[in-house]
């Protein structure tokens, strides 16, 4: 062994490890390498998505009575504020793109970074100094308007640091798009030779389309924060109807920017998912070109639908209608996607490893989440359960349900490939179902209690729903559990897990080619694509590779 | 009061919204149970080294497959979609009959009014069998009205009208919430909606009726605040006669021709440059911050009452 490295010296230095490559802290802080890039961004959402869960935490104890127990309704309000904002801006819309999308979009094509290092550096910097400034404000002075903003009452009504908030959500913005630039440059310039568009993984696809709207969507959003800004500063008469202006005006933008924020939350997911499923089915994807189309034409049918928000907001019955029909067309593409993976399992040599569980979980959870969509997307349904705890259970079997196991299968699925280390298969699964069940055990609850009329942002309630509320908080106390458990597990795995080999699930995919964790260039010498994705061959098998 | 329920008899529409969920959760657990059971079955089935034959599936017919099942979706969809719309459609607008509760709400606070002027707070009492129409405006910022026992809710805006109708078929005491985030005690902006036989109704309006109906005080107001003196049958200025106005339809200056409904009359109380009638000079000055919204409601009532009578007249029959 010893004698073969001295042989090969130059090959090992160009292979050392992307993390060692200097263990200062302004090592960190300065670098432009896309995979250290997803590693700080990994550590900040990470510490976001614990301070928004224990708000959130909070408010389900406070629910445990119909009166509350030790919180004011003012602090009620500002909690469910921060968790919203917080695990909106801050943790699912940059959750997979920015982490796995930075590491791993150069490597799944074959390049040695991003097309803009320098940018990409950039807007983690923006990210991160704008959600902090955010969350300070929050937590020191308190905004109670809900993560959705509405007018008036933002803008002439609620007290609290409204302009605050905004300001800092509005930079974090400036973050998505120059990430979303900056993918799809790297997605046209820099795929290795042969790697054609129709060879491109899934989610690379997927990363792409999230970028799409990611840059066509967020400047909406950031223009209706400053129009709030403006009103709530300088009292020009944007929203307030006593001078003239529009309520209704904010929703609309909001929506038009929220809705396809949606899928900037779920296109990835999806992504992570369809290479899950087919690494650990040994099958390749079934129907790869409907997979394809179906991803864009949910980004683009996104932009088209953010109306079904607005069903009791005084909007015309019959436009109404026709974003009630544009639901149901964006669903379609959805549907298939859902039939698309369960046929992958067809004749497959199916493991159920850690991250095949969780992109399990994933896919029942998104079919719940798909289908309640139905119910809302049917407008004299929405009527009536819209602003309720139905719609609360929909969107977190979507966001939570689907996107954050998603997040979960990715982080267990690369997990090796990015720290070089392997983790306890036994502990993870484990947490993959405690996760399932704690979800389960939250969420359907709100489904029953939100149908027969529990409002949402209620902090003192009608005693009926009180057993509906306490299910929901035992749930909450799983699903903390899962979402504590792999920090042990996996900070346990990056001290004395067993090394990875390059690719320990003998997965497709160029970036399991290098070796693990990768160099800083990525690879050894710039690969060459002869074939298309997912080429799981009969004998190819998943080891039984375990800590 | 009546407790909130996972199915209602309370009107029409109410059955009409849960027959549609029932619909949609039958098909839900018919999609879910698919899926569940073509998981579990291929999980089985082909679990790592299972004797199973694994034959690939022929070129043809995974296409066969795949636009069958884009086609069967698009077209389950577009039926619940048309099934859905049928419902919207059917229940769109009040009966020109429907008897009028005005609603003004605030933080965080409900305020009724009853056609003969009866105040209520954060409840409303209404008659069952008669379509009654809540119209409703905010004082301050957006809140909702939401009756869940009748599966209904709309949003309630500062500066304009927004509607809502029933027409309830079962007595009973029933929740009334606010559902739209609306501040600090938006949760405790509750109350609740009491319907009552129309006999039971006529009797409550008559114990608590105030001496002077909604429209006597519009009336009082017209006088005391200046209306009369330009509106009047005997005024100096050259302004529209407000007799037969609600309900017809106005030319205005800019070409434009406008139905009379509350809103327009709304506005013209409050922006009168907005609309100006033709042939009329923009003369009438605004009494924003002058007339609160209660005042506003009493003196769209006296208008209406110019030119509605007769309907006023047949509701007091039915009473
Ligand atoms: C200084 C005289 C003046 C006073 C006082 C006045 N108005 Fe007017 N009003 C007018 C004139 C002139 C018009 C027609 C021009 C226009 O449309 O603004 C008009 C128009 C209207 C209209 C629209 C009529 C139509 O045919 O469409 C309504 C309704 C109305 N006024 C109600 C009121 C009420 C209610 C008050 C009292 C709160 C009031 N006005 C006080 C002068 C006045
Ligand atoms: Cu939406
Ligand atoms: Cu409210």
């Amino acid at each position: 062994m010893t004698d073969i490295t001295v042989d090969r010296l130059p090959e090992t230095k160009i292979g050392e490890s992307y993390l060692d490559e200097g263990h200062s802290l302004a090592s960190w802080l300065t670098t432009t390498d896309h995979k250290r890039i997803g590693i700080l961004y990994a550590l900040s959402i990470t510490a976001f998505f614990f301070i928004g869960g224990a708000a959130i935490g909070l408010v389900r104890l406070e629910l445990l009575e119909p009166h509350g127990l030790f919180l004011t309704d003012e602090e009620y309000n500002r909690l469910f504020t921060l968790h919203g904002i917080i695990m909106v801006w801050f943790f699912l819309v940059p959750s997979i793109p920015t982490t796995f999308g930075n590491f791993l979009l150069p490597m799944m094509i074959g390049a040695k970074d991003v097309a803009f290092p320098r940018l990409n550096l950039m807007s983690w910097y923006l990210f991160v100094i704008g959600a902090t400034f955010t969350i300070i404000t929050i937590i020191a002075g308190g905004v109670d308007t809900g993560w959705t903003f509405y007018t008036p009452l933002s803008t002439l009504y609620a007290n609290g640091n409204v302009i605050a908030a905004a300001a800092g959500v509005f930079v974090v913005g400036f973050s998505s798009i120059a990430t979303g630039i900056n993918f799809i440059a790297t997605t046209h310039m820099l795929r290795a030779p042969g790697m054609t568009w129709t060879r491109l993984p899934l989610f690379v696809w997927a990363i792409y389309a999230t970028s799409v709207v990611m840059i066509l969507a967020t400047p909406v959003l950031a223009m209706s924060l400053l129009l709030v800004s403006v009103e709530r500063w300088f009292g020009v008469p944007i929203f307030n109807p006593n001078n003239g202006g529009d309520p209704l005006l904010f929703q609309h933008l909001f929506w038009f920017y929220s809705h396809p924020a949606v899928y900037i939350m779920i296109l990835p997911a999806m992504g992570v998912i369809s290479e899950v499923f087919a690494c650990f089915a040994r099958r390749k994807v079934f129907g790869y070109t409907a997979m394809v189309y179906s991803l864009m034409s949910i980004a683009v049918i996104g932009f088209m639908v953010w109306g079904h928000h607005m069903f009791v907001a005084g909007q015309s019955p019959y436009a109404n209608l026709v974003f009630s029909f544009l639901s149901f067309v964006v669903a379609v593409p959805s549907a298939i996607k859902v039939f698309n993976w369960v046929a992958t399992l067809y004749g497959g040599q199916i493991v159920f490893k850690a991250p095949m569980l969780y992109a399990m979980g994933f896919l029942g959870l998104f079919t719940v989440g798909g289908l309640t969509g139905l119910f809302l997307a049917s407008v004299p349904i929405d009527i009536h359960v819209t602003d309720t705890y139905f719609v609360v259970a929909h969107f977190h079997f979507i966001m939570v349900g689907g996107s954050v196991s998603a997040f979960f299968a990715a982080l267990h699925f690369w997990w090796p490939k990015i720290t070089g280390r392997l983790y306890p298969d036994y502990w993870a699964r484990f947490g993959a179902i405690t996760m399932f069940l704690g979800f389960n055990a939250t969420f359907l609850p709100q489904f029953v209690m939100g149908y027969e009329g529990m409002p949402r942002r209620y902090h003192v309630y009608p005693e009926q729903f009180q057993v509906y509320h306490v299910i929901s908080t035992a749930g909450t106390v799983l699903l903390a559990v899962a979402y504590i458990l792999p920090l042990l597990y996996l900070g346990w795995s990056l001290l004395y897990g067993n090394r990875a080999d390059r690719n320990p699930w003998h997965a497709a995919g160029l970036e399991w080619e290098t070796l693990s964790p990768p160099p800083k260039e990525n690879f050894e010498r710039t690969p060459t694509v002869t074939s298309g994705p997912y080429s799981y061959g009969e004998d190819a098998e998943p080891q039984a590779h375990t800590a | 009061m009546n407790p909130f329920r996972f199915v209602s008899d309370v009107s029409h529409e109410a059955i009409v919204v849960d027959r549609l969920f029932f619909l949609l959760v039958g098909i839900s657990v018919l999609i879910a149970g698919l899926v569940t059971a073509l998981v579990v079955i291929f999980g089985v089935r082909y679990r790592k080294d299972s004797p199973a034959p694994r034959r690939a599936l022929p070129q043809m017919l995974k296409n066969e497959v795949e636009i069958g099942w884009i086609s069967a979706t698009a077209f389950l969809f577009f039926f619940i979609f048309w099934w859905a719309a049928a419902g919207e459609l059917s229940a769109l607008t009040a009966p020109k009959n429907a008897l009028d509760i005005h609603i003004v709400a605030k933080q965080w606070m409900w305020h009724a009014q009853q056609p003969n002027g009866i105040r209520e707070i954060n409840e409303i009492h209404a008659p069952i069998n008669t379509p009654v129409r809540l119209v409703m405006t905010s004082q301050d910022v957006i809140h909702s009205m939401f009756l869940p026992a009748l599966r209904i809710k709309q949003d309630v805006l500062p500066g304009r009208y927004t509607y809502l109708w029933f027409n309830a078929q079962k007595a009973g005491t029933y929740h009334l919430l606010c559902a739209e985030f609306c501040g600090t005690e938006h949760s405790r902006m509750t109350g609740r909606i009491v319907l009552m036989t129309q006999p039971e109704y006529s009797r409550w309006t008559e114990t608590e009726a105030p001496t002077h109906g909604l429209a006597a005080q519009g009336e009082t107001l017209f006088r005391s605040l200046g209306c009369s003196g330009c509106h009047g049958p005997n005024a100096s200025v050259h302004a529209p006669d407000l007799d037969h106005l609600y309900g017809h339809r106005v030319q205005l200056s800019d070409g434009r021709v406008v139905t009379a409904d509350e809103a327009y009359l709304r506005d013209s109380i409050l922006q009168p440059r907005r609309d100006i009638v033709a042939g009329y000079k923009p003369l009438m000055p605004s009494f924003r911050g002058i007339v609160s919204e209660d005042d506003i409601v009493r003196l769209i009532a006296y208008l209406k009452s110019l030119s509605t009578k007769n309907v006023l007249n047949q509701q007091g029959e039915r009473q």
